[in-house]
C-alpha cells in the first residue's frame, strides 16, 4: 500500500513529544508535516468543545491530507495525518496509543510533557500502526 | 522443610499483613528513587542511600517477621535462605523468588525474583544503564539489615535486573561471618 502516515504527540504547552512516520517515506513532506499538524491545534481546541468524545475525526484539511486528532483528558494531542478516510482503524489507533502513552506518563523516569525518547515506545507505537494503518 | 516456610509465609500472608494498594506502593518509591537521582546526580551515589534505606528498613522488618510468624532458629545458612524467599519476600512484596546457585561452600547464594512488583510502569533511561543504577537497590539494604539483625553479617547485591535489558533480576547474597552475642559495654 502506498498510504502514508504522519503521527504526533503535542504536549499541553503545544510543544512535540513524539512523532513518527509510517508507510510510504516522502522527503518534500518532512517540515511541511508538521507545519500542518501544528496548524491543525488551532481547530483541535475549537472542536474539542463540541464534543464530548476523545477522538475528534478529522478537524482540519491540507491539499489532499487530512488531519485527525485526539484529545487526552490532560489535554495531550495524538494528531494523525493521513490521506485515506478511515475513522474506525484511526479511533483503534489512537485509543491504543493513549493507552501505550498513558504507561509512559506511569514511569517515575519519564517528566510529564519532555519528549519521549524510549525505544520502546517507538517499536510498540510502530507495531501499532501497522496493526491498525497499514 | 522447604514446605513448611512455605506454608508459613502463606498463612501470614493471608491473615496477618495489613495490604496496601500496590500502584502507591510502586510510584512512592518510584518518586522516591527518581528524587534521589536528581538530588545526588551520581547513580553511584543513589545506589548506596538506597541501600542505607533499605538497611534502615531492614533491621525493623525483621522483628515484625518475627511477631507475625512463628518462626523457629534457622537450622543454617541454606534455612535462612529459604526464610528469605518463602516468608520474608513474600509476606512484603507477595512474591518468593527462587533460591540458586549455592557456592561450594554454602555461604553464598542468588535469589532470583522474577516477578520484582517495583519494576512495575518503570522504565530506565539509558543513562541511568550505562551507569549503573540498581532501581531496587533497596531490597539489597533489606536483606542485609534483617540478617544483621540475626547476628549474620552480609554483603547483598544486585547482579543482573531486568530493568537493564538482563533476562532475569538476581540477588547475590554472600555470608561474611556470623556475629557473637556482645555484651553491652556499660552493664559492668
Amino acid at each position: 500500500m502506498s498510504a502514508t502516515y504522519y503521527f504526533a504527540i503535542v504536549g499541553t504547552n503545544d510543544s512535540p513529544l513524539y512523532e513518527a512516520e509510517f508507510g510510504v517515506q516522502r522527503d518534500e513532506s518532512k517540515y511541511l508535516n508538521q507545519f500542518v499538524v501544528h496548524a491543525a491545534l488551532d481547530l483541535v481546541d475549537d472542536a474539542q468543545f463540541m464534543s464530548n468524545a476523545c477522538y475528534l475525526k478529522t478537524v482540519d484539511r491540507y491539499n489532499d491530507w487530512n488531519v485527525s486528532a485526539y484529545v487526552a483528558p490532560s489535554n495531550t494531542r495524538l494528531m494523525l495525518l493521513h490521506e485515506a478516510k478511515a475513522d474506525e482503524a484511526i479511533r483503534l489507533f489512537f485509543t491504543d496509543c493513549h493507552e501505550l502513552y498513558l504507561k509512559t506518563l506511569l514511569n517515575p523516569f519519564y517528566e510529564s510533557n519532555s519528549p519521549i525518547q524510549s525505544q520502546t515506545f517507538d517499536a510498540k507505537v510502530n507495531t501499532l500502526a501497522k496493526k491498525h494503518l497499514l | 522443610m522447604e514446605k513448611q516456610y512455605k506454608t508459613i509465609g502463606e498463612d501470614a500472608w493471608k491473615n496477618n499483613v495489613e495490604k496496601v494498594n500496590a500502584e502507591l506502593f510502586i510510584f512512592t518509591y518510584g518518586s522516591l528513587v527518581v528524587q534521589l537521582v536528581k538530588d545526588y546526580e551520581d547513580y553511584a551515589a543513589v545506589n548506596k542511600q538506597l541501600d542505607k534505606m533499605g538497611y534502615n528498613i531492614g533491621v525493623r522488618l525483621v522483628d515484625d517477621i518475627m511477631a507475625r510468624t512463628s518462626l523457629e532458629r534457622c537450622s543454617g545458612f541454606t534455612a535462612t535462605a529459604e526464610v528469605i524467599s518463602k516468608v520474608g519476600f513474600k509476606l512484603f512484596l507477595n512474591v518468593a523468588p527462587s533460591v540458586a546457585s549455592w557456592s561450594a561452600d554454602g555461604k553464598e547464594f542468588s535469589l532470583i525474583v522474577d516477578d520484582n512488583p517495583l519494576n512495575d510502569f518503570c522504565e530506565l533511561p539509558p543513562k541511568a544503564v550505562q551507569d549503573g543504577l540498581w532501581y531496587s537497590n533497596v531490597l539489597c539494604g533489606v536483606i542485609r539489615g534483617a540478617l544483621e539483625m540475626m547476628q549474620m553479617q552480609t554483603e547483598v547485591e544486585f547482579v543482573r535486573d531486568v530493568l537493564r535489558g538482563d533476562d532475569t533480576s538476581e540477588i547475590r547474597v554472600r555470608l561474611l561471618r556470623m556475629l557473637d552475642e556482645e555484651v553491652p559495654a556499660s552493664d559492668d
